[in-house]
C-alpha cells in the first residue's frame, strides 16, 4: 500500500533506480531563483531536494522553495531540520506544507548555526538553536502524523499527513560501525527512503550498504546514494579534509588533478560513481548535488543513462 | 561547578564610569575553583580597573571584598558592613550570586563583573568543560555516564549526527569531542551496545527553565 503516494515512491515501488536532485534556495526572496532552476531540471529527476537552511545560512524556507518547484511541476522534497523549530513549530509546519501539496520529507538534524559563519558571509553564529528534537525523534513525529492521525503528543488531528519520509545516512562516519545502527534506528522510526552523505569511495559504500543489506535494511527502506558533482581536485581535497564522513580516495583526487578539464572530469567521475552505485546490491537510487551548477545535471542523467525518467 | 569567566575590561570601565567608590566582591566558591571570581581574581581586578578609569579620566577609589558563597544570604550578608562606603558592587560571583547581591543591597548599582557560561569540571589545569545542563530529565544512566544535552552540540538523544569527525571530535570545534563517539566507544567496552539502540522519544524539557522558572518547594523542610 502507498504511503504518500508521491512520484518519488511510485517510482521506487516501482523498481525504478531513482534520481532525486537537490536545489538549494535563494539567498532572497525572488522566487525566479528558483524556477530558473526548475525550468533548467524539470523531468531529469523524480524528486527535487529542497534544503532547509543548510549549513546554516539564511535562504528562502524550503517549504516555499519546494511550493515553487510544484508548480513548476518538479516534485519537490522539503527538507526539514531540527535546528531552528521546536515540536510545535515543526509539526505546524508539516500540516502546512501537507496542505501546501508537499507528499516527501527529508528529516535532519541540521548544521549547526556556527557553521554558517564561514567564507564572506557572518552567518548567524550567535542564534539560539532549537534541537527540542533531534532527527530520529522528528521521524517518529511525520510517522504518527501519518500512520495514527495523531501529534507527538498524543492529541489527534482532523486529517492524517500523509508523507513520504526520508532521513539521512552518513556510513562512513566515525565510529563506522555504529553509523549501520543509526540507519536502524531511522528505519525502525518510520524512514522510508534514506540519502546518503556524499560518497566517492564507492568500495567503501558497498560494504557499508552490504551491511545494511544483510541487516535486511535495504528492504525496509529505499537507499539514495548522495553523489556530489566534483569540480576541481582543490574541492575534493578540501571536502576529504574538511567534511565529515566525505572519503574521496587519493586516486581519485589525482586523477582530478592530472586532467585538462577539470571541470569536464569531474561530469564523468559523476557519471562513473553513478554507474558503479547502480551495480551495489540495494542501492535503488542516486541523489545528485552539483553545489550551484544545476544546469550541469541533465546531460550527467543522460550520459549515465538515466534518461528518460520513467512515467509512474 | 558553576564556571563564569571575566566580562572583558572595557566594559566593565565603561559602567563603572561616573562612580567614585566601588566594591568589587568576590565569592570563594565555584567562581573560584574556575580561578574568574575568587579572592585572587578580585585583588588582580581591583588595580586593573582602577587603573583603566585612571586612564580615561576618572578617579575611582575600589574596595574589595571575597565571602565563602554569594548564593547564601548568611554570607551575602558580610558585606553589608561595607555597602555603606560605597555607590557600586562589581560581583565576580555567577548569575545567582549577583542576584542574591542585588536582591540584598536594592539601593546600590550591582554589576556583573563576570559572565556565567556554564555548569562545568575543572578537567585539566586551566581547562574546564562543561558536564552538565540541568535539564531535569537526567539520562547519564543510560548514556554511559556522558551527557548528550550537554555535551552535544545538538543535544542529540538517539547517537552521533553526521558531523563526526575522524578522530571523534565535534564538526563545530576539533578540541571538542564528539560525546556520542564517546558514549559509542563506552558502551562497546562495556559489551552493552544494545542499549543505544532503542528509539529514544522527544525529552521532556519541562523540568528545567523551559518550563518557566524553576521553583523547588520541599513541605518536609518548610517553616
Amino acid at each position: 500500500m502507498m504511503k504518500a503516494g508521491s512520484k518519488l515512491e511510485k517510482t521506487l515501488r516501482a523498481g525504478h533506480f531513482a534520481v532525486t536532485v537537490e536545489v538549494g534556495p535563494p539567498r532572497g526572496p525572488n522566487p525566479e531563483d528558483v524556477l530558473r532552476k526548475a525550468q533548467q531540471l524539470k523531468g531529469v529527476a523524480d524528486g527535487y531536494n529542497v534544503t532547509d537552511n543548510q549549513t546554516a545560512v539564511v535562504r528562502m524556507s524550503s517549504i516555499a522553495g519546494a511550493r515553487l518547484l510544484q508548480e513548476a511541476g518538479c516534485e519537490p522534497i522539503m527538507q526539514m531540520t531540527c535546528r531552528d523549530r521546536n515540536r510545535i513549530a515543526l509539526q505546524s509546519d508539516l500540516l502546512g506544507a501537507w496542505a501546501l501539496g508537499m507528499r516527501n520529507c527529508l528529516c535532519l538534524s541540521g548544521d549547526h548555526q556556527k557553521a554558517g559563519a564561514s567564507g564572506k558571509l557572518k552567518g548567524h553564529p550567535g542564534a539560539k538553536n532549537v534541537f527540542d528534537v533531534d532527527s530520529i525523534q522528528l521521524i517518529s513525529i511525520l510517522k504518527e502524523m501519518r500512520d495514527a492521525g495523531v501529534l507527538e503528543s498524543g492529541d489527534p488531528i482532523s486529517q492524517p499527513t500523509p508523507f513520504f519520509i526520508g532521513a539521512v545516512w552518513t556510513p562512513l562516519a566515525p565510529p563506522e560501525e555504529f553509523r549501520i545502527l543509526r540507519l536502524a534506528k531511522k528505519i525502525e522510526a518510520g524512514a522510508d527512503f534514506i540519502q546518503t552523505q556524499a560518497v566517492f569511495d564507492m568500495k567503501r559504500f558497498a560494504t557499508a550498504v552490504a551491511s545494511a543489506h544483510d541487516k535486511g535494511l535495504t528492504t525496509k527502506a529505499s537507499i539514495l546514494v548522495g553523489i556530489i558533482v566534483p569540480k576541481s581536485a582543490k574541492m575534493l581535497e578540501y571536502m576529504n579534509a574538511n567534511v565529515p564522513g566525505v572519503e574521496v580516495p587519493e586516486g581519485l583526487i589525482k586523477r582530478m588533478a592530472a586532467a585538462k578539464d577539470q571541470r569536464q572530469e569531474g561530469y564523468q567521475i559523476t557519471v562513473e560513481l553513478i554507474q558503479a552505485a547502480r551495480n551495489i546490491p540495494g542501492v535503488k537510487g542516486v541523489h545528485l548535488q552539483a553545489i550551484e551548477s544545476e544546469e550541469v545535471l541533465p546531460e550527467i542523467i543522460r550520459s549515465a543513462g538515466l534518461l528518460p525518467r520513467p512515467q509512474v | 561547578m558553576i564556571i563564569a569567566e571575566w566580562k572583558p575590561l572595557p566594559e566593565l570601565v565603561e559602567i563603572l564610569k561616573g562612580h567614585t567608590n566601588v566594591l568589587v566582591a568576590g565569592c570563594a566558591t565555584c567562581v573560584a575553583e574556575c580561578a574568574a571570581g575568587g579572592e585572587r581574581e578580585v585583588e588582580t581586578l581591583a588595580p586593573l580597573l582602577k587603573m583603566a578609569l585612571k586612564n580615561e579620566g576618572c578617579t575611582i577609589n575600589v574596595l574589595t571584598r571575597t565571602v565563602e558563597r554569594q548564593c547564601e544570604w548568611e554570607f551575602v550578608e558580610e558585606l553589608a558592613e561595607m555597602t555603606p562606603k560605597v555607590d557600586a558592587i562589581v560581583s565576580l560571583a555567577c548569575g545567582i550570586g549577583i542576584q542574591a547581591v542585588a536582591e540584598r543591597f536594592p539601593d546600590l548599582a550591582v554589576y556583573p563583573g563576570v559572565n556565567t557560561t556554564a555548569l562545568a569540571i575543572r578537567q585539566e589545569p586551566g581547562l574546564w568543560i562543561a558536564r552538565c545542563a540541568a535539564c531535569g530529565d537526567c539520562v547519564l544512566g543510560e548514556t554511559f555516564g556522558f551527557c548528550p544535552v550537554a555535551r552535544c552540540a545538538k543535544s542529540l538523544s538517539n547517537g552521533p549526527c553526521g558531523g563526526t569527525r575522524k578522530e571523534g571530535k565535534c564538526e563545530i570545534d576539533e578540541n571538542i569531542d564528539c560525546v556520542w563517539f564517546q558514549i559509542y566507544e563506552r558502551a562497546k567496552a562495556r559489551g552493552k551496545v544494545e542499549q543505544l539502540l532503542k528509539v529514544r522519544k522527544p525529552r521532556n524539557w519541562s523540568n528545567s527553565g523551559h518550563g518557566g522558572p524553576k521553583r523547588v518547594v520541599r513541605e518536609d523542610l518548610r517553616p
